[in-house]
């Protein structure tokens, strides 16, 4: 285990170390200390990291990762793991808007709360969110899957493309063209793996699923209402 | 009827004339908006309103075939380690793989590339043809992050921040099913055939002080490298501009309303936005205020034709210009050659801009295989090569005339104008006179 002092190194100090490690390193598991609510930390990581951020982060934490293991032992701003493309990011308190925004892959679990925008844009992300999301999380979700063990705020799924939603609590309302679906066998088994991988002890059945009427794919001026 | 009794003759209306009147025939059938590609095709305001003194004994011209006037410029010299130097001060806008074809991109790289300037991404990622054919690449990162990874991010020789464009400044992107090819599909993450809606809004920051923020972010994820430009409709240029700056932008692009777009609403290409020569004193002064004009470079785009477009754009405080719609012409968009084929689609060489159809005769606005294999992007880029050396001979021309060894030399002092709205947009005389509209003489 590597330490690395956020209050020493400094933002640059910190991602250029980690960004440069070669990828087939020996030293993969690094601890950030003292990461004081800081942006940026651990974005563009582009190898299989593992990595223990001792605190709370700002903005972006963990964004556009591939392969690294992200852990945020503390809250975490807007856009964490913003853009992800493979990996996990991993947050044990609460995160703040757009978490997991436009992300392509990888795994993001939010034990906590998220807040509003959670999964917007996200174009093949997991998000696990273990309590709350806000309003229109996953607007214009193309791709991936979002869970929420808690409840979700107004206009989930505005706009929604082909993202597959998955909520335990109450929905306050559902956005444009986003409805109930049927849960099949398969989204059952899906929802097991995204419980299971993000250690969660819901089951499966006890949640809904909300995806795309598929209304708004073309244009049409009998749907022109919907917004 | 009784002849001998003078009647009045039909008389349309100037305000419900023969357009007016086709497109409100049109919404009553359809349903939908009108949805058309290129810039405001309104009069405006523009380049032509303005002239260059020259010099005769008061300033001292250079000679035309013999003395230097240099074209260079460097982007991104306030906070980039790499810099991007360029042979000349025009470079290609953004545009989409998506709303053009491949060989249409490709051709915009090979032009570029051996006239020494940069070329753009759009809303839809990197190819590789792109990628393969540009020295100089800047890849916009858009509020719907179509292909966004970190890989081709790392591949891009500068990144540019898309807040806004001058079609539609306040609008997000369109791309209509037609175009939605399955290589499109795959590359946006899209059902194929969709209509696409792309938000307007970045999904994960909001104003200035997150913007500051977003940029960091880049720039930690590049190394520092890559300059970081910003991206603006013509709003409110002076307080865009000021606020792009603050949030750590390298470069500020401004984009008037004459500026093209893939697709948009008609009524918003129209109405919404500035025209370019209105946007460029507002954008230099935010700069001079805060000392950073030539330091933190503006690029204008939105209707730049020809040299003496690009040496005006440069005189009024412009660092470079950028073309997109002009670029296309070069590349062959509405050529008389097709004449025949606009005349199918129901318009004509030179007015065709139903470019989110897909049905382009000429190869580039489409996606459809057989008319994309029509454009041989050797060719049209050697076309683009061509035209961007004939602005720039012309520029030189103009500046060489003005007695500058430099285009960057030009200056406002060296214009006058032919209107009083140009003469108050671009805070330039009316020519034969000293008033400058809007400025208070002492």
């Amino acid at each position: 285990m590597n330490e690395l002092d956020l209050k020493k190194e400094g933002i640059r100090g910190i991602n250029s170390k980690l960004q440069t490690l070669p990828k087939n390193t020996n030293e993969k598991h690094w601890v950030v200390t003292n990461p004081m609510g800081q942006h940026s930390i651990a974005v563009g990581l582009d190898g299989p990291l593992q990595i223990d951020i001792k605190g709370h982060v700002g903005f972006y934490c963990g964004g556009m990762n591939k392969e690294s293991e992200i852990t945020i032992h503390g809250h975490a701003g807007v856009g964490t793991a913003e853009n992800m493309m493979s990996g996990i990011v991993w947050v044990k308190g609460n995160s703040s808007e757009s978490a997991g925004a436009t992300g392509n892959g990888g795994l993001l679990v939010i034990d906590g709360d998220a807040s509003s925008r959670c999964g917007i844009s996200m174009k093949g992300i997991d998000i696990v969110v273990g309590g709350n999301v806000g309003h229109m999380s996953a607007f214009m979700g193309q791709r991936g899957n979002l869970v929420v063990c808690g409840d979700a705020g107004d206009a989930l799924g505005d706009s929604i493309y082909e993202a597959r939603l998955y909520v335990k609590g109450k929905v306050a309302s559902l956005g444009a063209d986003c409805i109930e679906k049927e849960m099949r066998a398969e989204h059952l088994a899906d929802l097991e793996r995204l419980l299971k991988a993000a250690k969660r002890k819901e089951k499966p059945s006890e949640f809904k699923r909300y995806g795309s009427a598929r209304k708004l794919y073309n244009f049409s001026v009998d749907h022109a209402d919907a917004y | 009827m009784d002849t001998n009794i003078p009647r009045t003759v039909p008389r349309k209306s100037a305000t419900f004339d023969d357009a007016t009147l086709a497109e409100i025939r049109r919404a009553a059938s359809t349903g939908i908006y009108d949805i058309r590609g290129a810039g405001a095709k309104r009069k405006l305001p523009h380049f032509d309103d303005l002239l260059f003194l020259g010099a005769s004994i008061s300033r001292y011209p250079l000679e035309g075939y013999r003395e230097k006037c240099g074209t260079d410029v460097v982007l991104g010299t306030r906070f980039a380690k790499k810099p991007i130097h360029l042979k000349i001060p025009i470079t290609i806008a953004g545009m989409s793989f998506g709303s053009l074809s491949a060989n249409a991109k490709e051709a915009l790289g090979r032009g570029a590339s051996a006239a020494g300037t940069s070329t753009t991404t759009g809303d839809g990622g990197m190819t590789p043809e792109e990628r393969g054919q540009s020295k100089h690449l800047v890849y916009q990162y858009l509020p719907s992050r179509y292909g966004m990874n970190p890989d081709d991010l790392r591949k891009a020789d500068a990144i540019e921040v898309v807040i806004g464009q001058g079609a539609k400044p306040g609008g997000g992107g369109m791309l209509l099913g037609q175009k939605i090819s399955d290589r499109v599909a795959a590359m946006r993450c899209l059902p194929k055939g969709i209509d696409q809606r792309s938000a307007c809004r970045h999904p994960d920051w909001t104003g200035p002080d997150d913007l500051e923020i977003k940029i960091q972010e880049l720039r930690e994820i590049t190394n520092w490298e890559k300059p970081i430009y910003v991206k603006i409709g013509g709003a409110r240029p002076y307080y865009d501009v000021a606020l792009a700056v603050k949030a750590g932008a390298d470069v500020v692009v401004v984009d008037g309303m004459q500026g093209g777009t893939a697709a948009t609403q008609e009524v918003f290409i129209e109405h919404v936005g500035q025209p370019t020569l209105a946007c460029i004193r507002p954008a230099v002064r935010a700069l001079q205020e805060l000392n950073m004009h030539r330091k933190v470079q503006l690029i204008v785009s939105g209707g730049i034709r020809n040299g003496a477009d690009v040496a005006k754009a440069l005189a009024l405080g412009a660092d470079a210009v950028a073309i997109g719609t002009a670029a296309l012409v070069a590349l062959g968009d509405n050529d008389p050659h097709y004449e025949a084929e606009y005349n199918a689609l129901g318009t004509t060489a030179g007015a065709y801009d139903d470019w989110h159809e897909g049905r382009d005769p000429a190869g580039i606005t489409t996606q459809d295989p057989v008319l994309s294999a029509r454009l041989d992007p050797v060719k049209a880029g050697r076309r683009l090569y061509n035209y961007l050396k004939v602005l720039t001979l012309e520029a030189q021309t103009i500046a060489r005339a003005n007695g500058k060894s430099h285009v960057h030399n030009l200056e406002p002092e060296d214009l006058c104008a032919l209107t009083i709205e140009a003469a108050a947009m671009a805070q330039v005389p009316l020519a034969g006179t000293d008033w400058i509209p809007g400025k208070v003489r002492f």
